[in-house]
Order: C-alpha cells, then structure tokens, then sequence
C-alpha cells in the first residue's frame, strides 16, 4: 500500500515535468559528483542536502579529500563534475590544464589559529612559543594548503619552528594533538570550530595570518554542467554562504 | 610431486582462461607503472639525499620487524598449536585481527595505547620518560603490529602439520624440552619459518597507514619508503612514480631469489 503509494507520487511529478520538458536528460536522476577538500565536509554535507531538496531528481555525491589528491584525480580524468579546493594552487593545477568549463570562483575563506591541547598545559599563547625546541609541533608537507599556509605564517612572524612530524592531512593533525601525541599545530578556523572543544585555539594576529580562499569549479567534461552550476550558484547565494559562516568560514 | 609429471598436466582450456586473467590483472598495474615512469630523471631521484634515507629506513626497520616478530611469533605460534588452553581460539583471532584490520585503525589503536596520554604510553611517559610517538622504535612497533600475524599463521601452520612424534622419541632419547625445541622442532619448520619471515618482511616494508598514524612523518626518523612515495606524489609525482618501483624491484627480488634458494624444493605447502 504505502509502497504503492510512494511509487505513484515519484512518478507523477516525472510524467508531468518530462511530457512538458525540452531536454531529455532531465528525465532521469543525474548524480553531481562533487570533488571538494576535507575541510569542507560539514557545510558541503548541508548544502547538499538543502540543494537535493531543491532539485528533485538531482543527487550530489561528495568526494572529499586532500586538494592535492583531488585535483590529481580531475587531471586523471575522474568523472568529477565540480571541484572545490583548499587553495588557489591546486586549483591552477587543473585550471592551467584546461579542464575547467569556465574561470573558478572564491566561494569561502578561511584563517588560521594555533591549536593546542585542551586546557593550553604548556600554556602557548604565541607563534614565538612554538620555537621551544621540546615542544612537539606537526604540520603537513608544503605541498598539502595547510603545511603551506602554516609556513607561511611562521615566516611572516619571523620564527623558526622544526616539525616533529609532518602529517598527510590537517585531519592528521587535529588527531595528533587533540590526542595530546602533538603539543601543537596551526590549522583553520573552521576545523577548530568542527572539532567541538577538542583541542583549543589559539589566535594568530592579523598581521601575521593569511586568508585561505576557497576556489570552486565546473569540470569541462561534465555530463551535469547545469545542475553543476546550479550547486555552485547554491553556495554563492545567501543560504549556501550562511552555512560557511556557521561553521567558521569566512565569506568572500 | 613429480616435477615432471606436473609440467605434463593439462588443465581444462577454462581454468588456464581463467587463471591468465587474474594473472594479468596482477601484472598490469606494473606496466602501467612502467609505461609512465619518466626514466631520465631515475638516477638523479633515487641518488637524492631523503629518498636514501626513506630507503635505508626502510631496510632497516623491516628487518627488525622481521626478527622482532620471529622472536615473538615463534613461541606463540608455538603456544597456539600446541598447548590446549581456554581461550585459545580468542588469541587467536586476536593474533591474526591486525590482517584484518585497516592497517589506520591499527595505528589509531597503537597511539591510544602507547601514545603518550596512552593507556600505557602515559606510565612510560611518567615513570621512564619514554615517548614513542614519532621515533624509530614507533615506527617498528607498528611495523610488528601488522606484520607479526603472517609469521604466527605460517609457523603455527608448520607446526600442525610437523609430526610430533619425532619430538616424542627425541625426548626418550633423553633429549631435554629446550634441546628438542631446538635441534627437531625448529629444522624440520624450517622452510616455514622462513616463508613467515620473509611474508612479515614484505609486509612490513610496505606498512604505511599504521606507520603515519602512530609515529608519524619525518625525513629521516619516521619516514619510510612507503611514506616517502605518498609525500612524493603531491609535491614530485614523477619521483613517486620512481620511488614506487625501486620498491617493487626490491621486493620483487628479494621474494624471487629466496624462493628459489631456500623454498624451492620443499612442498610443504608454504605460502610463498
């Protein structure tokens, strides 16, 4: 009964949208395959969700990883249909190849805070605290935004901090301090934000921090290239960019 | 088996079909491999100065790994073919759940527990100053944690099937426990013995997940080759691509050379 019930109500709205639509790809359920950067999981995963109920018959399924890992992926030829990275350079890796369908664009933006154990032990309060040689300090290799980013910051300061160990991920270090392996490390905003009293932050002033912007793009190959613009148009708008700033970003 | 009559057996034509194909699928990774390595830039990646030292760190650790888990594996392996105690069955599989694992959860598991707010890593911490994270000795512990199981498996396999009657008239013979551990036991599981140091080698050579999760990533302490590669691939792929097959040419080597040295005329079912 309800089975039947539900099988009619889904396929009257397709009967009616096909008999009056031009294109016969809308038909039929398309899956945007997003391809964004693990920082983003928990706004992505919401506007997802607000985006399918807006498009019915449009599932977005989310890849997220490493930037460096993803656009490697896009350049391989992945069937991604919209790429967000953590910064500009992994995005150029794809942009200068070609594969983009049009010019990215900054949707979000991010800075960056020291983080340290619950309770702040050693009680860091500084970049210059972090030059303590007994102190274990993790980042990522400079190839990944946030290892990057963080050298950055440590050279704007003018301290030298030596890593302990240099993570694959700013995941990988979130693990290693809040678990108390790490004394500290910087990462974003946001993921300090997400992690819920996990670890504490510590801000980094202004004049030394950097601005981590956010680029999103159309894959040229796409098969979706309008419900793909249709998701990037979602995160531009005023909702998709109250999601960003709910969970610690900053908006362009 | 007669070597030769086994070369003389003919398979049915679906089984050979069938057999080429999950030959070639193991094969073709390796070409594909090849077919993209940028070979004029080989001796000038492996001659750079972290990628030896991710090299011998490797070597380095994987063999101790491997005697490590002899030392270890042996007596257990030992223990759970021999001895009927409660329980058993439970070490067992607790022995063999790091195969199973993903080798990061086994690395998360190790850092809660020898880490340095640990169950344990905070009393080595506390009492002895002892700080495991992101050491050498990390780096081998993890290395056993998922390698030991293919040792035990091997050798407890051995040991099953290794007649323990010979033990039995050794010991009549006035043969003390330790003397016939060592001189009737341990030759005749030999080859096994063998074929579990050389699988816990390999597999420690190629541990990356627990590896990064428990001792972390730095050049020249805790970087292994397998983690050196990953790094590679973000920052040089084409180096990774190099440092990829120095690691299969290595292994590869090593795994055929020893089959036919010293596994090559046994047919005790070894794995290898």
């Amino acid at each position: 009964m309800f089975a039947r019930h539900v099988l009619v109500s889904a396929l009257v709205p397709i009967m009616l949208f096909s008999a009056c639509a031009s294109s016969p790809e809308s038909q039929e359920q398309t899956t945007l395959e997003v391809y964004a950067a693990s920082s983003l999981a928990m706004p992505f995963a919401e506007a997802g969700v607000a985006f399918e109920k807006e498009h019915p018959g449009v599932k977005v399924q989310f890849n997220l990883g490493a930037s460096s890992d993803l656009a490697r992926f896009v350049q391989e030829g992945a069937p991604a249909d919209v790429f967000a990275s953590a910064d500009i350079a992994n995005m150029d890796k794809v942009e200068t190849q070609d594969l983009l369908d049009s010019q990215s664009v900054i949707f979000a933006t991010n800075y960056l805070e020291i983080i340290v154990e619950k309770g702040n032990p050693l009680n860091i309060l500084s970049l210059e605290d972090l030059t303590d040689p007994d102190l274990i300090f993790v980042t990522t290799s400079p190839d990944v935004p946030i290892g990057k980013y963080t050298a950055e910051v440590l050279k704007k300061a003018g301290v030298s901090v030596t890593p302990d160990s240099f993570e694959s991920n700013v995941k990988g270090i979130m693990l290693k301090v809040a678990s108390g392996e790490a004394d500290a490390g910087i990462v974003y905003h946001s993921e300090v934000v997400a992690s819920d009293g996990q670890v504490k932050g510590v801000q980094i002033p202004t004049e030394f921090n950097i601005v981590a912007k956010y680029p999103i793009g159309i894959i040229k190959n796409s098969t979706n290239k309008k419900q793909a613009q249709g998701f990037v148009d979602f995160l531009l708008s005023p909702e998709g960019q109250a999601l960003f700033t709910q969970y610690g970003f900053g908006v362009p | 088996m007669n070597r030769s009559r086994r070369h003389r057996q003919k398979l049915p034509w679906q089984i050979v079909l069938i057999a080429a194909v999950a030959a070639a699928f193991f094969l073709a990774p390796f070409v594909g491999l090849i077919w993209r390595t940028p070979w004029s830039k080989f001796t000038d990646i492996v001659t750079r100065r972290e990628i030896r030292d991710a090299l011998w760190l490797s070597i380095e650790t994987s063999l101790i790994t491997s005697v490590i888990c002899c030392i270890f594996g042996v007596p257990l392996a030992w223990l759970l073919a021999r001895v009927e105690f409660p329980g058993r069955r439970f070490i067992r599989a607790l022995t063999t759940l790091s195969m199973v694992l993903p080798p990061v959860v086994g690395g998360i598991a190790l850092l809660f527990t020898f880490g340095r707010r640990g169950l344990i890593g905070q009393y080595l911490d506390r009492w002895f100053g002892i700080r495991l994270p992101f050491t050498m000795t990390a780096v081998v512990m993890a290395q056993c944690f998922v390698a030991m199981p293919f040792l035990v498996l091997t050798v407890e396999a051995a040991l099953r099937q290794f007649d323990s009657r010979y033990e039995g008239v050794a010991r009549t013979l006035g043969g003390s426990r330790w003397y016939v551990f060592r001189r009737i036991t341990l030759p005749s599981i030999r080859p096994s013995l063998f074929a579990g140091f050389v699988l816990a080698w390999a597999r420690a050579l190629g541990e990356f997940g627990a590896t990064i999760t428990f001792a972390g990533n730095l050049p020249g302490t805790t970087q292994t080759m397998p983690l050196a590669t990953y790094v590679a691939l973000d920052s040089n792929p084409e180096s990774a691509l190099i440092l990829s097959l120095v690691m299969i040419a290595i292994a590869f080597t090593i795994l055929i050379v020893l089959r036919d040295r010293w596994l090559g005329r046994t047919d005790q079912g070894v794995p290898l």
